[in-house]
């Protein structure tokens, strides 16, 4: 089952716990809408020392590159998309 | 050829400096093969298998979707699959395709490695893996496109797609105009490594 749809807002765990993590560390905490489910793949993070890895879904996650870096260069329309695996994500309101 | 004339001494490959990585690499195949895990016949053929992929299998996809609609629309959806109708096995991974449009330009990158779509590329740039391009691409695409020579409008959305999971992108770029009288094998000849990884667009001189 997925926890997530399609359009949802969801904001990414802003969790920093030591070894391997699969959501880059700039997304940690921010806030953004997914685009596309994919998966269930077995969590890489996981795999990556030597487990299983239980198989669960993988959002492709778009953000406001504005809503990433506060400094951000670019147009306002600029977006930025991640693979990200559920364990990260909660749900969340766009602010 | 007559005469003695001295040769620089060149090193063979087993004089040159082996990094850790490099060590570690062997030391792991190695032991792969002594515990029968993979046969070093396994290593050899999958080797093979990834230096025989190159960047003109992308391409030829890519220009079979200008030349094919409906094509196009089955490679939005499944990549592997539409490779295979042209006879291509770019491997298991998942491949997505992410188009350019008037209003949205597409660049790649794996901020946390190097993912990228071997099995349609071959093997990745020097540059794709460099810190550089991974830590800037992400917070100022526009700045590194602009050093590519690929300058993008303020009403045109720059997209990166940052692939640290289970799937790997390839950029569909916008047919050149002027191209209409074009071959599929001409316009592939224009798709260029880069313009799929989405740090150039193809260009087309009738001229």
């Amino acid at each position: 089952m997925n926890r997530y749809r399609n359009g949802d807002t969801v904001v990414v765990r802003a969790h920093f716990p030591p070894g391997h993590a699969r959501a880059p560390y700039y997304t940690r905490g921010h806030a953004g809408e997914v685009v596309r489910i994919t998966g269930p793949f077995p969590n890489a993070e996981e795999r990556a020392y030597g487990r299983d890895g239980d198989r669960e879904p993988l959002y492709r996650v778009r953000f406001r590159q504005r809503d990433l870096w506060p400094n951000y260069p670019g147009s306002a329309r600029d977006t930025l998309v991640v693979d990200i695996y559920e364990h990260w994500l909660e749900p969340g309101s766009r602010q | 050829m007559s005469g003695h004339h001295p040769h620089p001494r060149q090193p063979d490959s087993e004089d040159l400096t082996w990094s850790r990585e490099r060590l570690m690499a062997a030391a792991v195949e190695a032991l792969l093969v002594e515990k029968r895990v993979v046969t070093s016949g396994d290593v050899a053929r999958a080797l093979d298998y990834w230096a025989s992929r190159t960047p003109a299998d992308g391409a030829r996809l890519i220009a079979r979707c200008w030349t094919d609609e409906t094509f196009a629309a089955r490679v939005m959806r499944s990549v592997n699959k539409a490779a295979g109708e042209l006879g291509m096995d770019i491997g298991p991974t998942r491949v997505v395709a992410v188009a350019n449009a008037p209003t949205l330009h597409n660049v790649l990158v794996c901020t946390l490695c190097s993912c990228y779509p071997i099995g349609l590329l071959g093997d990745s740039p020097g540059w794709y893996k460099s810190r550089a391009y991974r830590s800037r691409v992400v917070r100022e695409p526009r700045a590194v496109l602009a050093e590519f020579g690929v300058r993008i409008p303020d009403d045109v959305e720059v997209r990166v797609h940052d692939s640290t999971a289970d799937l790997r992108y390839i950029v569909v770029p916008m047919r050149p105009a002027g191209t209409e009288d074009l071959t599929e094998k001409e316009l592939a000849g224009l798709v260029t490594r880069d313009c799929m990884i989405g740090t150039a667009v193809p260009s087309y001189d009738a001229g």
